[in-house]
């Protein structure tokens, strides 16, 4: 359960923000979550959740990008799209993949009043 | 003098070491052990503006991979080689630190070496380590999953490693890199027993070894990818058992490199030592072993790169 964690990252990230910015409240928050980066969407929606009372984050809109996995095929030598870690090369059907996109963890940009 | 841990300046990436007891841990007097997972809430700072869009790009775990950037500088500096074990609860783990250290300690007694063990609570593990006279910091992360940077820094600040180093004034600080080849103390950081979240924590180690014993399912890397992604070295471990197993090798050698084509994998058993000299080459020389397919594959391909380069050229 490290989205408790992650959901930690991220307020911390807000409330940095907030210390150079000035602001009161976060009104949209808005996330990207790679399908490779490892993380349990679901799981970190609770966990911010379960943070956000008596923060920046009480009431905020949480909204997540999840940008798709990218690899590059090693037995191809093509650039292509994938599911999770462990899938096949769609062109190839071979596994000498190396993720090279879709696994960042990432607060993009937020509303804040 | 440390430039990179600041030990006898003001440097500013200072892990926090000869201050006892920060960043919200409550130290052990009589053993070092740090305890982790009382923090206080935190508290926002409120402000007062209109609505607007504020741009941040920032990683969410930005701050924890900075710490483990200044643990990995440091590490280097003091001629460590550190590796973060991987693995579920019951693989092992600690079993195997203890015959590794025995079999370092009569192979190579020159090497200093030294253990941080994470757990969620108690300190047995570190008590296991320390029984075979080797230095042994307990973490206890409360009720956290994994180690994170912070942590580790603390704990090496505490550990003979780093005094040793000190001791010596730092005759390896000019030399930055290339400790690879030929570390002068191992560091030993036993993640808290969890195939998925310390996937994530960059701790500052050299690499992830995850540890696998075949008593487990040999479907486990594809259960838990994100962790053999991360790893560099698979051990299989508790391979004297194979013979009343049902647990297929090739299978799992075969999982493991699905998710990560480029793993190096050794198979051992920490009873019978069986193995066990693979694995303390690997840990001097860890590049000596045989490259994998994927390996030769990236060579060729560097190789055909170059050429075309210097066709443009």
């Amino acid at each position: 359960m490290h989205e408790l964690s992650l959901a930690g990252g991220i307020l911390q990230v807000v409330e940095d923000a907030a210390a150079r910015e000035a602001f009161a409240r976060v009104l949209q928050l808005r996330l990207e979550v790679g399908k490779l980066a490892g993380v349990e969407l679901q799981a970190l929606r609770f966990a911010l959740e379960a943070i956000a009372p008596g923060t920046l984050l009480e009431g905020a809109e949480v909204l997540i990008d999840e940008p798709p996995g990218r690899a590059w095929c090693m037995g191809c030598s093509t650039a292509v799209e994938i599911g999770q870690r462990g899938d096949a090369c769609p062109a190839c059907g071979g596994h000498w993949l190396t993720p090279q996109g879709g696994d960042a963890l990432r607060v993009v940009d937020m509303q804040v009043a | 003098m440390c430039v990179v841990c600041g030990c006898n300046s003001k440097g500013e990436a200072a892990p926090a070491h000869p201050t006892p007891a920060a960043g919200g841990a409550v130290v052990d007097a009589h053993t070092g052990d740090l305890h982790f997972g009382a923090g206080a809430a935190r508290v926002s700072v409120p402000g007062l503006s209109e609505s607007r869009a504020i741009r941040i790009e920032q990683d969410v775990l930005g701050a924890n991979n900075q710490v483990a950037q200044q643990n990995r500088a440091h590490f280097h500096a003091h001629g460590v080689r550190a590796l973060n074990l991987v693995s579920s609860p019951g693989s092992g783990k600690t079993t195997l630190l203890c015959a590794t250290i025995r079999a370092m300690q009569q192979q190579h007694p020159e090497l200093p070496l030294a253990v941080i063990e994470g757990d969620q609570q108690t300190s047995h593990d570190a008590d296991r380590i320390r029984a075979t006279g080797a230095p042994a910091i307990q973490v206890n992360t409360g009720k956290g999953c994994h180690l994170d940077a912070p942590m580790v820094a603390q704990a090496f600040a505490r550990l003979a490693l780093h005094d040793h180093a000190h001791e010596h004034g730092h005759h390896h600080h000019d030399h930055g890199h290339g400790h690879h080849h030929h570390p002068h103390s191992l560091l030993f950081i036993e993640n808290v027993g969890n195939l998925v979240c310390p996937a994530l924590w960059d701790l500052g180690e050299d690499a992830k070894v995850v540890i696998l014993s075949v008593t487990e399912g040999e479907d486990k890397p594809l259960k838990y990818p994100d962790m053999f992604a991360a790893a560099q070295l698979m051990l299989l471990t508790k391979t004297d058992l194979l013979p009343h197993l049902s647990f297929d090798v090739q299978s799992c050698v075969d999982y493991a490199r699905r998710v990560n084509p480029g793993i190096r994998i050794l198979q051992l058993s920490a009873t019978t030592g069986e193995g066990m000299n693979a694995w303390i080459d690997w840990l001097l020389h860890p590049d000596a072993i045989e490259p994998t397919s994927v390996q030769t594959r990236i060579a060729q391909l560097e190789a055909e790169l170059a050429r075309l380069k210097a066709g443009q050229g």
